[in-house]
């Protein structure tokens, strides 16, 4: 079996368009092209090294946290930390909090739907440690109830970690009602929020919200994969999690990426130009997409909220009848890619745990398939995928057993 | 979403996928058999035609459908190619090996979907003969590897599979 010979046999699709931005996705020619000077021409060297070289890798590094304390309105830009991804940007927000107040211990909070990249460090603070690591609930759209999550809170609670944005199903979460909550119980509550899907999609600022820790993830905003963003509000206490020759970052031994760490900052400035206006274009083709589907397919399930409640890029509908993993494999001979939550895709055969905690069943969850769209699609691109999709649900529908039966 | 998996998938299993054979219920089978269950996300219908021919019992058409991912599809249609032509009796020797092999290899957490085609062969097989009321001397009492696996998938599939897939996708 060769992957060589896989995609041979896939061919070229006439037409392509790229859906799986929750996954990964293009780097844009201009942010490419604002790494490729810090390769090899300037600022190679170490940012911490007192030479021309090393400063002017300093110079970038410390212009991207600046940038990034601008566009989250953080009071300097030493609260910003860079890690190698958004994963750990969450596991250094868990695992080095578990770390640093191990002795203290007491509760975990967690929502059923975090990341993995939060919901397994969780685990494992409990596991090493001994926190005690709580998973509040939430209803069929995702939202967690306010009463049943101050029922949550209580003196031990020592860490909460909600997601300001669902990366599946796009719920948009009230995280200033909850930090509020929290620290009105307990005022010595940390507050968490993994911000990966919501950073360039939503406007906050971390002092209007009342949050200690924020997470950005840079290939969910067209950036480069391995830079991730932990905020770490000032006087919130850490502990590094990878050990090592500690250089501009505290919280974080080695050598910064600084190509990558380019090719992000202009991510981000291309994402906070014309902000709104990318927005509502996101809105708009969402709209049409999801809109499309549910016109021309039946049996369609919205997995989430609708409207403004909803992430502006998000569409995550499930195809009854049919199995998800063979959905993005039909899909992706015509030239469409999506993911999907079923458990065919995944490693312990088990189907996404967002689509189960809102109480879809598992044949439910298994045809769940997952859209993004961005900037950088337009209404041709959605009209593409709607002109193949019905055809497409409709083909694995006629190979499947399982069928609306007519009673 | 959840932990992936790379799938790298053959060729043939492509193929089948884009072009599967013997597509679609069979008006007048002899026997239907179902393995695999929709909250699995995994569930195969086989319908086979028996005529007895020279005192044997020859599997003369066999179709299939499918609900599941690219190696279920591929599976159930590669098997229905398999036993056309085939005494049960040789049928029934099919492994979800065999089956496994002609689609160019599965990827070792797909293997469950050849058990389950395999499976669903073995019970037509067996249900066709409580059907008719005769149990060849061949045809085991006991269940099968195959068709306890496909029962038991259809219990507890994660229960089951996945230490072992843990395993082998830890091996790879």
């Amino acid at each position: 079996m060769s992957i060589r010979d896989l995609l041979k046999a896939h061919g070229k699709p006439p037409r392509e368009v790229y859906f799986d931005l929750e996954n990964s996705g293009l780097v844009p020619p201009e942010v490419v092209d604002a790494m490729l000077p810090y390769f090899n021409r300037i600022g190679y060297g170490h940012p911490s090294i007192t030479h021309k070289v090393g400063w002017e890798a300093y110079e970038i590094l410390y212009e991207t946290k600046e940038l990034v304390s601008k566009t989250i309105g953080a009071s300097s830009p030493e609260e910003i930390v860079i890690t190698h991804s958004g994963t750990e940007a969450n596991n250094l927000a868990i695992m080095g909090f578990a770390l640093a107040n191990r002795t203290k211990k007491g509760k975990i909070i967690v929502s059923a739907i975090e990341h993995l990249s939060v919901i397994f460090p969780a685990e494992t603070a409990s596991e090493l440690f001994g926190f005690e690591v709580l998973r509040i609930p939430v209803d069929t759209e995702g939202f967690i109830d306010p009463e049943i999550f101050q029922a949550y809170i209580d003196k031990d609670t020592s860490l909460v970690s909600i997601q300001m944005v669902n990366h599946e199903i796009g719920t948009i979460q009230n995280i200033k009602e909850l930090a509020e909550i929290a620290k009105d119980t307990n005022p010595n509550v940390i507050f968490h929020t993994d911000a990966a899907d919501a950073y360039g999609r939503i406007k906050f600022r971390v002092d209007d919200l009342g949050v200690d820790l924020l997470t950005i993830s840079s290939h969910k905003i067209h950036g480069p994969r391995g830079v991730g963003i932990l905020y770490v509000r000032e006087g919130v206490k850490l502990s590094p999690i990878l050990r090592g020759q500690l250089s501009v970052e505290k919280l974080w031994p080695g050598v910064e990426n600084i190509p990558l760490i380019a090719g992000f900052k202009k991510a981000v400035e291309l994402a906070f130009t014309n902000f709104d206006a990318n927005v509502s274009k996101m809105m708009i083709l969402r709209d049409m997409l999801l809109r499309g589907i549910l016109d021309n397919v039946p049996d369609v399930l919205v997995n989430g909220p609708i409207g403004e409640k909803r992430a502006p890029d998000n569409i995550n509908v499930s195809f009854l009848y049919v199995e998800g993993e063979a959905i993005t494999i039909e899909f992706s001979l015509r030239g469409i890619y999506v993911s999907s939550g079923s458990a065919c895709t995944s490693r312990i055969l088990e189907p996404s745990h967002v689509l189960l905690a809102i109480g879809r069943k598992h044949e439910e969850a298994h045809g769940s398939i997952l859209f993004k769209v961005s900037r950088y699609h337009n209404r041709e691109d959605i009209a593409y995928a709607l002109s193949q999709i019905p055809e497409a649900i409709d083909r694995l529908r006629k190979i499947s057993s399982l069928k609306p039966r007519k009673i | 979403m959840s932990s992936r998996i790379p799938l790298p998938y053959s060729p043939k299993i492509i193929e089948l996928f884009k072009h599967p054979k013997n597509l679609g219920p069979l008006e007048d089978a002899t026997i239907v058999a179902k393995a695999g269950s929709p909250a699995c996300g995994d569930m195969i219908h086989l319908y086979l035609k028996i005529e007895k021919k020279n005192g044997e019992d020859i599997i003369v058409k066999a179709t299939f459908e499918s609900y599941g991912c690219a190696a279920n599809i591929a599976a159930a249609s590669i098997l229905t190619e398999l036993v056309k032509g085939l005494s049960l009796k040789d049928a029934w020797k099919i492994s979800w090996k065999d089956v496994a092999d002609k689609l160019g290899g599965l990827p070792p957490i797909k293997y469950h979907c050849s058990i389950l085609a395999v499976g669903a062969l073995k019970r037509a097989i067996r249900g066709y003969y409580k059907k008719i009321g005769i149990r060849p001397e061949w045809l085991p009492d006991e269940l099968t590897v195959d068709e306890k696996q496909a029962l038991e998938e259809e219990e507890m599939i994660e229960k089951i599979y996945g230490p072992m897939m843990k395993s082998l996708s830890e091996k790879k």
